[in-house]
């Protein structure tokens, strides 16, 4: 897998296994980032509505919180609240060290006071280049503190995908190959179309002798069957 | 064994897991003392999914699972009080110590324009509209001006409070950045640490040639310590950060990179702290008329040796010993 151009990244544990994470891209991330923008500014246009309505004694505590909330507010998020910003929480995103344990504080003060070398020299474009050049998605932040963001997805597992189907066993013994995408397939079609999944489905039929007119219920079928399903 | 099968036999256990790892479930000690083996446990269930080729749906939700298991596992718990005396008391001056090559260079980039400037200043009175445009140079004098109520404030009525935000958001903003710009090469941070030689040299020169003296010194001479100083910090991390892309020796230029940013970050807490005291005495303690000035150049003068002090010459036998034993780093 590591010869291959993916987005996957993989981890040793010391236990020998290997953990795989998904990082996210440029615009998942940007996206993300806007969604923090608004909180930021809500809270400081909330702030200021505070300040003008006690007569503006507390312009003060206004910058203050506007400092706090520019460079304070990623470090708080990731140290204390896992990794994600409300923002990245809203998009399924979480920031971690690049061996995939919690981020901790130094290096999240790193990227987020390097942060200013990502917007350089507007509207974040160092850091786009960089993320977009670099082999995990990493703005220059990212790679000064080792830091990385991944899909933290806990896609539930649907078990519940098949229940209507019959298992149907397989006319010739199939490879691990072929094995591998006829149960894919019949547990993980997504929101393809239906022509789109007849198309597919042809395909792998296609691998063996036996042709059905049915192929999306077929390989369906054999995949309930490869699962172990009788 | 067939998928299903696998996932009816270790259905409950996971689900277990699941509840445990998202914090659903009390944990009591005996789970506590049972987690390591369960978790191990859970790796050898991805491993088997894995390497049978089972369902990317069910390997993920145990990947998912062992993810959230290592990052308990392995992951940073100690929240120890004694962290931030300890970097007072050791990590802070240390890490200025072992950098001192950096805090020389970034000295130089800022005191030697300061001076020149501050003598061209004093010498041609029309030297300072070159780094500043009139108005500026205008507002600033009216701050200066002798027998304001409140000194280095273009407006007088602003109160403490509002000084001491702006100087916050103002100040650490700009050491933050001169910091991480020294991610160019270094040139950010040398950018910064002229600029602002040159312009506060400028206005000291320009100042003194006016015989504001009465106002500006007392005005600077408390914070300036804490300010100046913390501003030739940031530059000499950012420095840090550049020099290793520049001259990464051994290591690549992003284990360079990398290594020298987790040690300029610890410059970099230092500076902050700095700063938020500066911004403390500017606000409050400067910028007051009612303070006479001889009281002013007195405390001024300690905080200057205190700060230098703490910085480069306390306990430096233990920081020595500090430094060798984190020298592994």
């Amino acid at each position: 897998m590591s010869d291959k151009i993916d987005t996957i990244h993989l981890v040793e544990t010391p236990e020998g296994t290997d953990l795989h994470a998904e990082v996210a891209g440029v615009v998942p991330r940007a996206l993300a980032y806007g969604v923090d923008f608004l909180v930021r500014l809500g809270i400081l246009f909330v702030f200021g509505l505070i300040v003008s309505f006690t007569g503006g004694k507390l312009g003060g505590l206004w910058l203050v919180v506007f400092f706090l909330l520019e460079w304070g507010y990623p470090v708080f998020y990731e140290v204390y609240r896992d990794g994600q910003s409300i923002g990245k929480r809203a998009f399924n995103l979480r920031v971690v060290s690049e061996d995939l344990t919690p981020i901790k504080f130094g290096p999240s003060v790193v990227r987020n006071l390097l942060r200013t070398a990502d917007i350089f020299p507007f509207l974040y474009i160092f850091g786009v280049i960089s993320m977009t050049i670099s082999a995990r998605f990493q703005r220059l932040g990212d790679l000064a503190a080792k830091s990385l963001v991944i899909y933290d997805d806990n896609q539930q597992y649907n078990t519940t995908a098949l229940s209507d189907v019959t298992p149907i066993a397989p006319t010739i013994p199939l490879s691990e190959d072929l094995q591998t995408a006829f149960i894919n397939f019949a547990l993980n079609r997504g929101n393809l179309s239906h022509s789109r999944q007849v198309e597919i489905a042809e395909i792998i039929q296609s691998k063996i002798p036996n042709q059905s007119n049915d192929p999306v219920g077929y390989v369906r079928g054999v995949g309930k069957w490869l699962l172990g399903a009788k | 064994m067939k998928q299903l099968e696998f996932e009816n036999h270790y259905r409950e256990f996971w689900q277990h897991m699941e509840n445990l790892l998202d914090d659903k479930d009390d944990i009591d000690a005996s789970l506590i003392e049972r987690f390591p083996a369960d978790y191990r446990r859970l790796c050898q269930h991805l491993a088997v999914a894995k390497s049978r080729r089972y369902a990317p749906g069910l390997t993920n939700r145990l990947n998912y699972l062992v993810q959230r298991g290592y990052q308990k596992l392995y992951g940073q718990r100690v929240k120890d009080q004694g962290i931030l005396v300890e970097y007072f008391v050791r990590g802070f001056p240390a890490a200025l110590r072992r950098n001192g090559r950096y805090l020389w260079i970034a000295g130089v980039a800022f005191v030697l324009p300061y001076i020149l400037m501050m003598i061209a200043c004093m010498m041609n009175d029309q030297m300072l509209y070159s780094v500043m445009d009139p108005a500026s140079v205008r507002g600033m004098e009216s701050m200066y001006r002798p027998g304001a109520d409140k000194f280095g404030r273009e407006d007088e009525a602003a109160t403490d409070l509002f000084m001491f935000g702006f100087y916050i958001y103002n100040n650490i903003g700009i050491a933050f950045r001169c910091f991480a710009t020294g991610l160019f090469f270094g040139v950010g941070s040398l950018f910064t640490l002229v600029f602002n030689g040159v312009v506060i040299g400028g206005v000291s020169g320009h100042l003194t040639a006016l015989e504001y003296t009465e106002t500006f010194y007392p005005f600077v001479v408390g914070h300036g310590s804490f300010e100046l100083t913390a501003i030739v910090f940031s530059g000499a991390a950012g420095l840090k950060l550049g020099w290793a892309l520049l001259s990464p020796g051994r290591l690549s230029r992003l284990q360079a990179m990398q290594a020298a940013a987790s040690d300029a970050i610890k410059i970099m807490y230092g500076t902050f702290i700095m700063l938020t005291i500066a911004a403390l005495i500017e606000a409050f303690w400067s910028a007051s008329a009612v303070i006479p000035n001889e009281v002013k150049y007195a405390v001024g003068a300690l905080l200057w040796i205190l700060v230098y002090y703490y910085c480069f010459f306390y306990a430096r036998p233990q920081i020595r010993a500090y430094i060798a034993a984190h020298e592994s780093r």
